[in-house]
């Protein structure tokens, strides 16, 4: 079974500002992630895992080292190269949802096609390709809400339409479920469970066990450098469940 | 992105913030507007005297004494230009329809128990009515016999017959004016007050009256047949050229001088008006630098607006770069908010600065007059300050670093 690799940095270092006052927030990262895979990346505040997260999608350039995404290599490229790749290719989910504020869920669904480069997609097709990722989220009643109108766990569904939208091969997510009660995180890790079903390849950071416990490996970070890569032991518990439910019935 | 979403986002941003939106551009508004009316004005105060002079007569020449080349202290010589100057140049100069001269007088006009002070007693010559482009409404104008004989005869402005008779008939009356007694032969028609002057409350007579009369004041009586000006009306546009030269001849020999050291100036209707035009040229300039600079004052309101809103919207402008806007999304945005600003403002300073010249018109006793070439500059002048005033904020806004964006609270 030889997946072809999504993620392949080298000797990845970020250092940021000059002089004396210099933070090494990444050191030397070697890492590979396939397609269709589900990494959650651990570790201690100040590790290092927003920075990674930063480059992995394509806002931020590494200081050295290279960084190949779906065989392409994107450490070297301009901000205008990297805003088309952060389109195209990337679908990234904040902790704090980054919707725009007095902006339908739909139109907030929409805006990465506005942003398509070429190929010109239709109002019409937009809006359907919108409808259906906001379904995919189980938002089909929620498209005219505004952003202040809905739920913190509402708000990060509609992210992940947005991010689902432009069809990307990495998803990433910078503690999706920082902000969300129990409940909506298991609700958020369900759709995020259902999208690696599907083939999705996700990195996503946390730094809660339970969260971690949905993917397949758990990469941890210690001071900029990764501490352990370790495939998960455990069975999520909503799924754990879903087999109890299923022994019973 | 299509330049129709461009505009759409921008519109929606705009939108976002209606009241800012329109405070944004009351600069611009004020701006337009002001050039717009400014102009109106001074072309409307043009228009005017272009207007009175036009109305003084068609095809006019006037002659008028020039003491340019007296030095101080030195007397004129020469008898200056005269009445009989006037006759002259009926008498010599062909394809002239009409000599006109006047001399004014001030004087008490009394008839019956009535009493009126300060009644501008006109002495003209018999063509004056053709040459002025007036009409006579009842009896008649003075003779050439009576010119000659200096006949106290009067014809009346209309107003000042309503006031003197009423409804009864002036015609046959007799006027005391100052201290001599004159017959009333003829009523005018009533004149729109062209050439800023209403002729409706004067006194018509012969010029030789006022000469022998009215000219009570020393300097005046010194001055004998002395007369300020002379007006000649020329029948064919065309000969206007040629007739001044004629003039010019004949004036030169009649004072005994020659053609560089003319003691007179001939000057036509489309001279004055040309050199009312240089003056109100001037003050137009000076209006239209007004304008242009509030109009700058409404672009560097734009500026500041929007630099307030780029910071304001740090992480709106994050969140677009974050999921695929590039720079130059990002400026145009900017910058297309920024001439939507310009040219809605634009138009609603067109709309209320063609509305304030109509009310200004219709209001003061000003008048106006809407030139479309103000309204195309002052719209795109509008735009232009959009659009260089727009750079340097979408400009900065296209510069910021995502993650540092997306930071911003
Ligand atoms: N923009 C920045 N400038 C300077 N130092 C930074 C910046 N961003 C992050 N750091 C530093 O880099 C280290 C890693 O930060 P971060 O990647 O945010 O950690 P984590 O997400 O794991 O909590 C920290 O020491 C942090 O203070
Ligand atoms: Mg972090």
């Amino acid at each position: 079974m030889t997946q072809k690799p999504i993620i392949q940095i080298e000797n990845l270092t970020k250092i940021y500002g000059v002089g004396d006052i210099q933070v090494k927030a990444l050191e030397n990262v070697t890492m590979t992630v396939h397609e269709g895979e589900f990494v959650a990346i651990m570790g201690p505040s100040g590790s290092g895992k927003s920075t990674l997260m930063n480059i992995l999608g394509c806002l931020d350039r590494p200081s050295e080292g290279k960084y190949r995404l779906a065989g392409e290599d994107v450490s070297e490229m301009d901000k205008i190269q990297l805003a088309i790749i952060r389109n195209q290719k990337i679908g990234f989910i904040f902790q704090s949802y980054n919707l725009l504020p007095r902006t339908t869920a739909l139109e907030n669904v929409m805006l990465p096609m506005v942003y398509n480069r070429g190929n010109d997609i239709p109002d019409d097709e937009q809006r359907q390709r919108a409808l259906k990722a906001l379904e995919q989220v189980g938002l089909a009643e929620r498209v005219n809400h505004q952003p202040q109108e809905l739920s913190g766990g509402q708000c990060q569904r509609v992210a992940i339409a947005r991010a689902l939208v432009n069809k990307p091969v990495l998803i990433l997510a910078d503690e999706p479920t920082g902000n969300l009660d129990t409940k909506s995180s298991v609700e958020i890790m369900s759709i995020l469970t259902k999208l690696h079903e599907e083939g999705k390849t996700i990195v996503m950071v946390t730094h809660e066990n339970d969260i971690a416990s949905y993917s397949q490996r758990i990469i941890r970070f210690r001071d900029g450098q990764i501490d352990t890569d370790k495939p998960n032991g455990h069975k999520p518990m909503l799924q754990m469940k879903k087999e109890v439910d299923h022994e019973l019935s | 992105m299509n330049s129709r979403k461009v505009i759409r986002i921008a519109w929606e941003g705009l939108n976002r913030n209606k009241l800012r939106s329109l405070l944004t551009m009351l600069g611009v508004i004020i701006g337009v507007a002001a050039v717009i009316i400014m102009v109106a004005v001074s072309a409307g105060t043009e228009a005017t005297i272009a207007e009175q002079i036009q109305g003084l007569g068609t095809n006019l020449v006037f002659i008028q004494e020039s003491f340019t080349r007296m030095t101080p202290g030195q007397r004129q010589t020469g008898n200056g230009l005269t009445f009989e100057d006037a006759d002259a140049i009926k008498e010599n100069i062909p394809g002239i329809s009409g000599v006109v001269v006047e001399q004014n007088a001030s004087e008490t006009v009394k008839y019956g128990g009535q009493s009126i002070d300060d009644v501008s007693v006109l002495g003209t010559t018999i063509d004056f009515p053709e040459v002025r482009d007036m009409t006579i409404a009842e009896g008649r104008y003075f003779t050439q016999t009576e010119l000659d004989r200096k006949s106290k005869v009067a014809v009346l402005g209309a107003t000042l017959a309503e006031e003197l008779f009423g409804s009864n008939t002036a015609i046959g009356q007799v006027i005391t004016v100052g201290s001599v007694k004159l017959t009333v032969i003829g009523v005018m028609e009533e004149k729109g007050s062209t050439g800023g002057v209403d002729y409706n409350s004067n006194v018509f007579t012969p010029i030789t009256v006022v000469f022998a009369k009215f000219n009570r004041d020393p300097f005046a009586r010194m001055m004998g047949n002395r007369v300020r000006m002379i007006y000649v009306a020329v029948e064919n546009e065309e000969d206007i050229e040629d007739t001044i030269y004629q003039i010019e001849l004949l004036l030169a020999k009649r004072h005994e001088v020659t053609l560089d050291t003319l003691d007179f100036t001939v000057t036509t209707q489309d001279d004055i008006i040309e050199t009312q035009e240089s003056t109100t040229a001037a003050f137009r300039n000076l209006l239209g630098w007004v304008a242009g600079v509030s109009l700058l004052v409404g672009g560097i309101g734009i500026m500041n607006i929007m630099l307030v809103s780029v910071t304001e919207r740090t992480r709106e402008i994050g969140i677009r770069q974050s999921i695929g806007a590039t720079p130059s999304d990002i400026r145009r945005q900017f910058l297309t908010e920024a001439l939507l600003l310009s040219l809605v403002g634009g138009l609603i300073g067109v709309i209320s600065g063609i509305a304030g010249a109509k009310i200004f018109g219709a209001v003061g006793d000003m008048r106006t007059v809407v030139s479309i070439s103000s309204v195309i500059i002052a719209f795109s002048s509008a735009a232009a300050v959009g659009i260089f005033f727009g750079y340097f904020p979408a400009n900065k806004a296209a510069q910021l670093d995502p993650i540092e964006a997306l930071r911003h609270e």
